[in-house]
């Protein structure tokens, strides 16, 4: 049990290199091992996460060198949480998006799904070390894995992957120089150690050159307004086998390290008082869940759409993060997990939509509804969620951030939480309303970029692989509502 | 002024590169040249933690006689290199990552300058 922490990310780096090597003699296996290897690791989360709730947080030294010397892997409460969060879901859209993979990858099955399983390495890499340049080191494991997984969707994808490589570039550099001015000021890389060093004595430019430099490298990395620019296009010109998958999970564990620093880097209430970190992501956060917002309602795409969606939702995490709070933190938390699980819901379900139509424009649902009930069941349930209707999860984690801002006096808070809620209603069931009430269009090009009115005419359901991991996650949704008080309780509020 | 910048050099240098290749990624049409700006900026980060460990009149960290004292003062601090060998990996790595995009585009595209990309996409 003493070697949980390494077994999450290593079955994982491990089938890594082995996938694309096997795939070369026999590309039928590819599939099969990637999905034993994320089962792996999800099960070696859900183990850790177990262990941890009985016996407290665990430490693994890497290669028997003790901390703070060698680099040291820990899992407590919240890194257990969000591994266990990164490794179901993506298990899901693994099996959701097998038929897209078939059709985007071609020839290079083993290639493509050797970079997925090196995204997934790098995520739950980042989310159990307890060493700042071990998080580097994975941080930029992940982001190549993405640069090259969004290269891969077509002209567009090319161009959107080659922008968002030059961004994570410098998102990456600001981190590790932040890293650079942190370890010169304390000298130690180890989390726990700059903690304690810093409790003692955190005077000094230094530190604070470093905090600031550290959190806009991670805001870089997930996309917190106005460092947001590569996510659009990343996300919509990515194949859909890729944005399903990196659309819930990565910047998630961007907004993980961030949380990371707070919880275990720097000590309790320096970010708020001796840089003003706190105070920036909270407007940050605030702006980027309007801009977001907005934008979404303005889009005609879905994947387009969901992507400016997905900018407002972690905003939401940023500000969270910047009310500090504990309650604030649990909420943050929360919304980690139920964004990840409604946004994998919503961008399946759009996947299983563009296999059966061929096209992803919200004028091109008109009477889908009828067409794939089970397809657009999942979207609804994940909709639904999304704008915060009871007892579905996205309603708990709004519901405390409205609720922390409240407490602490930050009235804005709570308005503009619920404002998102109503300009989410505004762009989601804008699509629910083609989908169920529209009659399915008659004549060929009724809306602009429709699919031909054949296409959804003649769509049936999707198979059923592609189908139900969409279903189980937009029921997911729902499920983790009912047990959002077991999971506060007893998983997050020991964790902050 | 002139003494400041003269005392501490080398960090000078850094945020004179570090602008320079931020500016290279930000502000240059050309893809490539975004990639230099890049790779400077990487230099830059290496610079500064190599530049952050240097002692002056230090040596290496090897014990030479047997059943010397060891002094911490006497020694380069040896981590911010080992860092910055991790570091040099992960930046050829993005390079040459990079450099492939590079090519497939402009397999794809007939060029390299972002505007003109941006408009082919468009269309």
């Amino acid at each position: 049990m003493d070697q949980l922490p390494i077994l999450i990310p290593l079955p994982l780096l491990v089938m890594a290199l082995v996938v694309p090597v096997v795939a070369l003699a026999r590309p039928g296996a590819a599939f099969p091992l990637t999905l034993a290897a994320v089962a792996a690791s999800a099960t070696a989360s859900a183990l850790a996460l177990a262990a941890v709730l009985d016996d407290g947080p665990m430490s693994y030294a890497l290669g028997g060198w003790a901390p703070p010397l060698g680099i040291e892997y820990v899992v407590d409460h919240v890194a257990a949480y969000v591994s266990v969060v990164v490794t179901s879901v993506s298990l899901l859209v693994i099996v959701g998006t097998r038929r897209w993979a078939v059709r985007e990858a071609g020839d290079r099955l083993g290639p493509f799904y050797g970079l997925v399983l090196l995204l997934l390495a790098g995520l739950t890499g980042m989310v159990v070390t307890g060493d700042l340049f071990n998080l580097f080191v994975f941080l930029e494991i992940s982001s190549l894995a993405a640069y090259a997984l969004v290269f891969m969707g077509g002209r567009a994808g090319m161009v959107a992957g080659f922008r968002y490589l030059v961004l994570g570039t410098i998102g990456g550099a600001l981190y590790l120089l932040g890293v650079g001015f942190v370890y010169f000021a304390t000298g130690t890389l180890n989390m726990a150690d700059v903690l304690s060093i810093l409790e003692a004595d955190s005077s000094g430019r230094a530190v604070q050159a470093g905090a600031v430099l550290i959190f806009t490298g991670l805001g870089l990395k997930m996309a917190l307004v106005p460092l947001h620019l590569w996510l659009p296009d990343a996300y919509t010109h990515a194949p859909s086998s890729v944005n399903t998958l990196i659309a819930p999970v990565m910047t998630k564990v961007g907004a993980y390290a961030m949380l990371r620093m707070f919880l275990s880097v720097f000590p309790d209430g320096y970010l708020r008082d001796a840089v003003p970190v706190a105070d920036a992501l909270l407007v940050l956060g605030l702006a980027g869940i309007v801009l977001g917002s907005v934008a979404a309602m303005a889009q005609t795409d879905l994947r387009r759409m969901l992507a400016y969606s997905s900018i407002a939702n972690l905003a939401m995490i940023a500000v969270g993060l910047g009310i500090g709070t504990p309650l604030a933190l649990v909420a943050a938390l929360l919304h980690v997990m139920n964004h990840a699980v409604m946004k994998a819901a919503l961008f399946s379900s759009v996947a299983s939509v563009r296999l059966a139509t061929g096209s992803s424009s919200v004028g091109g649902l008109a009477g889908i509804g009828r067409r794939m009930p089970l397809t657009m069941a999942a979207f609804t349930l994940g909709a639904v969620s999304m704008v915060g209707i009871p007892p579905t999860a996205g309603f708990f984690s709004k519901w405390y951030m409205a609720q922390a801002g409240l407490q602490d006096g930050q009235w804005l808070v709570a308005v503009v939480v619920l404002g998102s809620s109503l300009m989410t209603a505004v762009y989601l069931f804008r699509v629910l309303e083609r989908a169920y009430l529209h009659p399915v269009p008659l004549v060929a090009g009724a809306a602009p970029d429709a699919p031909p009115a054949a296409a959804v005419q003649e769509a049936g359901e999707s198979p059923a692989d592609v189908v139900w991991p969409a279903l189980a996650l937009g029921l997911a949704t729902v499920v983790l509502g009912l047990l959002n008080v077991v999971i506060v309780t007893r998983v997050l509020e020991p964790g902050v | 002024m002139i003494e400041e910048i003269a005392a501490r050099f080398p960090y000078w240098a850094t945020a004179a590169l570090i602008v320079i290749g931020l500016y290279g990624m930000i502000a240059k049409r050309s893809l490539v040249k975004k990639l230099i700006g890049m790779n400077i900026l990487q230099s830059a980060i290496i610079l500064f933690f190599i530049a952050g460990s240097l002692r002056e009149g230090a040596s290496v960290p090897i014990l030479f006689e047997e059943g010397a004292v060891a002094r911490a003062e006497d020694f380069v601090n040896p981590l911010p290199h080992v860092l910055m060998l991790t570091a040099i990996v992960v930046g050829v790595a993005i390079t040459g990552v990079a450099l492939a995009f590079l090519v497939r585009i402009r397999e794809e595209f007939g060029t390299l300058d972002e505007e003109s990309l941006l408009e082919q996409v468009r269309r």
